[in-house]
């Protein structure tokens, strides 16, 4: 069976109980099952932003990631993240999509076994990255050149 | 390991053995995992992916937990192996059919493998015979450790680890148990079970979620959720929804021995009869056979057929197993002439008779 929305193979079937004994099926490869699943749960905001009325371009992009430069239609439109730092570019909108697919808005879960120490990279470097753009701007060529291969040391994990 | 190698195998997860095995097939547990620092797949060029997969390998190389893991390259691969890896439940269709660098790694048991690049830069997965959640999970658990104390996760301390699609942040945890339904099927109660499992946010799918009707009964449930509950939590939630299922399968093959004993064992037979004597066969056909057989053996109705051989059919006798035992590509009619000679082969071999 084909997927309804592309020429995929279906892989998903869905089917809404919408009550009084009434359903509504949906036959889905497993891209457009992400799609529908989020936008299940974007209803009952107004229409899909991927059919914005007169099929004129939405004027505003929402939020775009600084990190990644994803903007929060195109995340929408494809329903995949473009890197981690998304989450906190478009908290505010995703706040009420989180809700909608988990009905909560806290991970309680298993935590990395290294998270303090993962943590404290993190402070390192964000305070790295700070001094490695003003280094470069300053022309001091040598310091930057060690601060970057420190950044890349903690990237990789090895504190 | 050499992949022609698995050929003749079965996977661990497929014995037949582990508890509540009549109905429990088998136990999945997966979890999505990214590394911190790096894009995720959709803005990931060729040389993020290479760097995903340079880390992900050295950190399998060096995983401690008891899994031997081997990683296989699938850019590489023949789109057959890359088939067969998708009929043994090792790759996703996704990880078979995209671009771009990626892989996999598994065990010789094939109970434990490690997709990279895939719609995160790793995907987890243990899979267990029978009804064992607690146990996956444990295993699992140790592997994502083991892997953990050498790769940078992404992690928010609000929404856990994080996906590339917020239907998996948080636990990053999938759990879908395989179950084998027939007696439910035939007596008309498998919607009424469905749309209760609904109402409790899990989903059901088939064993490769081809058509909308699961072929040979058999469905996989799994939870939706994965933020905001533990994962110890959202197992037992599973747990106990699945306890019940097994409740009333089990009711409802009581109830065909009662009432139509003679009629499940004509329905059994013949379907053995099909399968060891058609000279043609589709996938679907077989899938409705086998269900047929399976319930047959645990009804005691049909005897000399050890469910292992039919959870063993149930994959060897899906297109690209055919095609690797062939040796050679096979077209859709000749598929089924090898399918029906493999069943006849293989039943003849067990002397299987009702």
């Amino acid at each position: 069976m084909k997927c309804q929305r592309c020429s995929k193979q279906a892989t998903t079937h869905i089917t809404e109980v919408l009550g009084d004994g009434r359903y509504e099926e949906a036959h889905l490869c497993e891209d457009c099952r992400k799609k529908y699943l989020i936008e299940v749960s974007g209803k009952p905001k107004a229409a899909p932003a991927s059919e914005p009325a007169n099929g004129a371009e939405p004027l505003v992009a929402g939020p775009v990631c600084p990190n990644c430069g994803l903007s929060y239609t195109e995340f929408r439109n494809q329903g995949r993240f473009g890197c981690a730092h998304d989450y906190d570019a478009f908290k505010a909108e995703l706040l009420p999509l989180l809700e909608g697919i988990h009905g909560e808005l806290r991970h309680v879960g298993k935590v990395p076994r290294r998270l303090p120490q993962l943590q404290s990279a993190e402070v390192e470097l964000t305070a790295l990255r700070r001094d490695l753009a003003r280094l470069v701007t300053e022309e001091k060529y040598e310091e930057a050149a060690r601060v970057r291969d420190r950044i890349r040391q903690l990237e990789q994990g090895e504190g | 390991m050499k992949l022609d190698a698995l050929l003749p195998n079965l996977g661990e997860w497929l014995r037949g053995t582990g508890p509540e095995s009549d109905v429990v097939l088998s136990t999945r547990v997966r979890l999505a995992r990214n590394l911190s620092g790096l894009p995720f797949a959709t803005r990931a060029g060729p040389q993020h992916r290479s760097e995903v997969v340079a880390r992900a390998k050295e950190a399998i190389a060096k995983a401690t937990d008891g899994h031997k893991l081997e990683y296989f390259d699938i850019p590489s691969m023949p789109t057959l192996d890359r088939q067969f890896l998708t009929e043994r439940q090792l790759i996703s269709r996704e990880l078979a059919g995209s671009e771009g660098p990626r892989g996999v790694a598994f065990d010789a048991t094939e109970t434990a493998s490690v997709m990279v690049n895939e719609e995160d830069h790793l995907r987890l997965q243990v899979l267990r015979s029978g009804f064992a959640l607690d146990e996956a999970w444990a295993d699992i658990d140790r592997l994502d450790d083991a892997l953990e104390a050498r790769l940078n996760y992404a992690f928010h301390t609000q929404f856990g680890y994080l996906t590339a699609c917020p239907t998996n942040v948080g636990t990053g945890m999938r759990a879908s148990v395989m179950l084998h339904l027939p007696a439910l099927g035939l007596t008309k109660q498998i919607e009424k079970v469905f749309r209760a499992l609904q109402k409790i946010n899990l989903a059901v799918r088939g064993l490769h979620g081809e058509g909308s009707r699961a072929f040979g009964d058999l469905y996989q449930i799994s939870n939706h959720v994965t933020l905001g509950k533990s994962e110890p939590k959202l197992l037992s939630e599973i747990r106990e929804v699945i306890v019940t299922i097994l409740q009333y399968e089990r009711q409802a093959r009581a109830a065909l021995l009662k009432e139509r004993k003679q009629a499940e064992h004509d329905r059994a037979a013949r379907a053995l009869g099909t399968l060891s004597s058609a000279s043609m066969i589709t996938a679907e056909e077989t899938m409705e056979h086998l269900s047929a057989v399976r319930l047959g053996v645990h009804l005691h109705l049909i005897e000399n057929v050890p469910i292992t051989a039919i959870n063993q059919l149930f994959i060897h006798t899906q297109s690209a197993h055919l095609q690797k035992l062939a040796g050679h590509p096979l077209g859709g009619e000749e598929r089924n002439a090898a399918r029906a000679k493999y069943l006849k082969a293989k039943l003849r071999e067990l002397g299987a008779r009702q």
